[in-house]
């Protein structure tokens, strides 16, 4: 298969800063530079290692190299009637394979299909002694030894620089449609759940603010009955499918970038979502909120911490926030510990997930 | 009993002075709570796996979180090792007793707090059998999914421990797809939460890390699993072939058409024969491998679904093709599946369950070694797997009466074990580490692994004092085995000693 080994160059470049005991930031295409805290130090690029290593469709696991954009990664599974279930944002839309499971995030199917760890079979990684391991593997199952390759999704590079992932792919649906429908946002969840209880093949539920999104994605006759059955406006599909990329990769209107800072909730089923203000884009039937009203971040954090779910800072910045939502003081502890674990120098990502953990 | 495979030097290291801490876990745990005679302990000296026996020094039983809080933070403080259990069905000896820790046994967390059928969310004490948290859903219309075979014993909290699978597992996932969140006791005793009720939590994901841990990193005092709701729709097939490569090609040809069913299993020929022997099933006897097939969902999906399976399933050379008409045939497809184990144990003194997972497309190469290998030791094999994820169940057959037998079944399950590594797979599929293949390990992992993996051990809980001896090799261990994985022809660190 085609691309680029430089996993020697890359491990040669960790056992230097190790030695010299130099941060290193670790960067792929930069698509996600805006996420988390600033990370000093020198460059440590991954976009040259690149290449999927291994497809296998009738094993549904795809493993590439880090630096493979996912539009590349993408365009290999179609072509084979397949998908990346957890529909990874390409923001810019040159996001790479490491960086997507660095950040952890997913798309409008998250719900429905599963998360970015879920898919996580096992990955290669680089850790801050400049030691190249392998986790898990290429098989479904797997439980030897602890699951360090799904505790390396969204773990944003300060654990290893991971340099080949092992995804679990799976058929792109036979048929999709999307309808909108006149509902409020509280009916979110509610809506949705009744969907699911009689076996509508759902994967996706967002609300604008003033109407609700429906995706149905299934066998044709699956999808054919339950738009026929639901009602509401049926998108054509050209409209549909730039709805929801435009959601995933935030190019929709909601996400103006000049109006940061922009808050991620992430909520527990059914949650009340009218603590959060306005103006805000619902995802996930409810369970994913955009806020992006300049609300006061302790407001907010403690009315995500009420309904049992947390807050982001998703993009832009304020004054003494963190970025993500604070720990209690054993998993604080327990971070800073694993930090220790895999790179006692504290050399990766400094501080880009919480700056306490080079506390240890 | 084996002695490459129990406790080594390094892992009975613990001086431990009993007396003082008899007197304060009495305090702790009035009544029955602290089992100390021998007879008591008796009860507790393995689990599923019964060739591996081990007396614990104490044994504990709490009833509240504050009492399991205290036991470990007084066990913290006295150096002494800890061995969580819940309903001991382990396969692999994880809950295997330490000679010289305490046992502590959580079968007394067994409420269910919640069935939030609105949410899908069951809130359950750790010893909750997992099927009974499908019982108590199924009024709701739910159900929670991962499935082990030992379902209707095993308890969820070693289900997290070994991140259980079964029928289920290549749609609707593991254990670890279908927890949210644990509530979890640290060696220290303090008390935390991972994971949450929304779809993900802040920092790293320790969630996923306690799944599969073998109650090494922390005690789970409670569990929060997702529920589904119950398909609409189920239709079972079970298709015959006349070889097992055909049926390891059906099964990518299903998938190949974009289908995933809710369970895809495959039994050979001996495997056939004896469960027919024991359920009368109406299993095609004649055939080499017979696949059973179970699709869910709407009824449109399923009837869709069907068609497709079953142009596959001929095309891919299926001799015969029964499909089940009613709830009572598919129940009876399923039922010589399911009662596999027990049918063997009908025809053998005593048999030896393997665990290992491969690439689906090594199937027919691992059936031939796998046959070779049994020939060599002079012991039959009987082969269960759950074909659509790889997980391979290979019944090793012996008569532990007879000198030598368990030795050669211990010996071909390693070789088993080793050949799943060569062909890209992995010595464990779902039953865990434990004891049972902790020297695997050594051929799976590099030295340089190995060592991440006792610094994430060290992180969570320094003093080693949680289920030691288990799940991740010691160096020496490895030393010892004559196994450490060697990549591209060097041996990793060969500056180290080895023994």
């Amino acid at each position: 298969m085609s691309g680029k080994d430089q996993a020697d160059a890359l491990v040669e470049q960790v056992v230097a800063a190790h030695d010299r005991h130099s941060p290193l930031s670790i960067v792929g295409s930069g698509s996600k530079a805006f996420y988390g805290h600033a990370t000093p130090g020198e460059t440590l690029s991954v976009t040259g290692h690149t290449g999927i290593v291994n497809h296998e469709p009738t094993e549904l696991v795809l493993t590439a190299r880090a630096g493979t954009p996912l539009a590349e990664i993408e365009a290999a599974l179609a072509e084979q009637g397949q998908q990346l279930p957890f529909e990874p944002p390409h923001f810019s839309g040159l996001g790479t394979l490491g960086g997507a499971i660095a950040a952890g995030l997913a798309g409008p199917a998250r719900p429905y299909a599963g998360s970015v760890r879920d898919m996580v079979l096992g990955l290669r990684l680089i850790n801050g002694q400049g030691e190249l391991m392998r986790f898990g593997g290429e098989v479904m199952k797997n439980v030897a030894g602890y699951d360090v390759a799904r505790l390396n999704v969204g773990a944003l590079g300060t654990l290893g620089v991971i340099t080949e992932v092992s995804l679990k792919v799976l058929p792109a649906p036979a048929s999709t449609a999307t309808l909108a429908l006149e509902i409020p946002a509280s009916e979110c969840h509610p809506r949705t759940e009744a969907w699911l209880r009689s076996g509508r093949p759902v994967s996706a539920v967002a609300h604008d603010g003033e109407r609700l999104y429906l995706r149905l994605s299934g066998t044709t006759s699956a999808v054919a009955d339950a738009v026929s059955d639901i009602g509401g406006e049926p998108l054509p599909e050209s409209t549909a499918r730039a709805f929801w990329q435009s959601l995933r990769d935030q190019t929709h209107p909601f996400f103006d970038p000049s109006a940061e800072p922009l808050w991620r909730l992430s909520l527990p089923p059914g949650a009340d979502l009218t603590p959060f203000g306005t103006p805000s884009l619902i995802e996930w039937a409810g369970q994913q909120l955009w806020v992006r009203e300049r609300a006061d971040a302790h407001a907010i954090r403690e009315a995500a911490t009420a309904a049992g779910g947390s807050a982001t800072l998703f993009r832009g910045e304020l004054p003494n926030v963190s970025v993500f939502h604070p720990l209690d003081a054993v998993k604080m502890r327990l971070h800073q510990s694993l930090k220790a674990a895999f790179d006692p120098r504290g050399i990766l990502n400094a501080g880009r997930l919480y700056p306490m953990l080079e506390a240890a | 009993m084996p002695a490459h495979a129990m406790f080594r030097p390094e892992d009975i290291r613990f001086e431990v002075d009993v007396d003082p801490l008899i007197a304060e876990l009495t305090r702790v745990l009035p009544d029955e709570g602290l089992i100390v005679h021998e007879a008591g302990r008796r009860a507790y000296e393995c689990d599923g796996l019964s060739a591996y026996k081990q007396l614990p020094l104490l044994v504990a039983v709490p009833e509240t979180i504050e009492q399991v809080q205290t036991v470990l933070r007084l066990c913290h403080e006295a150096g002494v090792p800890v061995v969580s259990r819940g309903s001991g069905t382990s396969l692999s000896g994880g809950s295997l007793p330490h000679p010289q820790g305490l046992l502590l046994a959580m079968g007394k967390f067994n409420r269910i707090h919640d069935i939030d059928a609105d949410r899908r969310i069951a809130r359950v004490d750790p010893g909750v059998r997992n099927l009974a948290i499908s019982e108590a859903a199924a009024p709701y219309g739910l159900y929670y999914a991962p499935d082990p075979s030992s379902q209707i014993a095993c308890s969820i909290g070693g289900n997290v421990g070994e991140n259980a699978g079964g029928v289920h597992c290549l749609k609707y996932g593991l254990t670890v797809h279908n927890v949210l969140e644990l509530t979890v006791v640290t060696m220290e005793g303090e008390l935390t939460t991972i994971g949450s009720e929304a779809l993900d939590a802040p920092g790293l994901d320790l969630l996923a890390l306690m799944h599969g841990s073998e109650g090494m990193l922390g005690v789970i005092v409670e569990v929060k699993v997702q529920l589904l709701p119950h398909p609409l729709t189920k239709a079972v097939l079970m298709a015959s072939f006349d070889n097992v490569e055909h049926g390891g090609h059906a099964v990518a040809g299903i998938i190949a058409r974009g289908i995933i069913p809710g369970g895809l299993e495959m039994m050979d020929g001996a495997a056939i024969q004896a469960a027919e022997d024991f359920v009368h099933a109406g299993y095609d006897t004649d055939a080499a491998a017979i696949l059973i097939c179970e699709l869910d969902g709407s009824e449109a999906e399923v009837a869709d679904q069907m068609t497709a399976v079953q142009d596959c399933l001929r095309e891919h050379g299926a001799t015969r093709i029964q499909v089940a008409e009613d709830d009572e045939a598919k129940a009876r497809f399923w039922a010589g599946r399911k009662a596999a184990f027990p049918a063997v144990g009908r025809i053998s003194a005593d048999y030896y369950c393997m665990d290992g997972t491969i690439p689906r497309k090594q199937l027919a190469y691992v059936l031939r070694r796998i046959s070779e290998l049994s020939a060599e030791q002079g012991l039959e094999t009987v082969n269960v797997f759950h074909a659509g994820d790889g997980n391979l169940h290979p019944l090793i057959l012996f008569d532990g009466n007879k000198p030598g037998q368990l030795e050669a079944a211990e010996t071909l399950g390693s070789e088993i074990l080793q050949l799943c590594v060569e062909v890209g797979g992995t010595v464990t599929g779902e039953h865990g580490v434990g004891v049972e293949k902790i020297n695997e390990m050594c051929v799976q992992f590099a030295t340089s692994e190995i060592e991440q993996f006792h610094a994430i051990k060290q992180a969570f809980d320094p003093a080693g004092l949680l289920n030691p001896g288990k799940a991740i090799p010691t160096l020496n261990r490895c030393a010892e085995f004559g196994r450490l994985h060697v990549h591209n022809g060097e041996l990793p660190h060969p500056e180290l000693e080895r023994l």
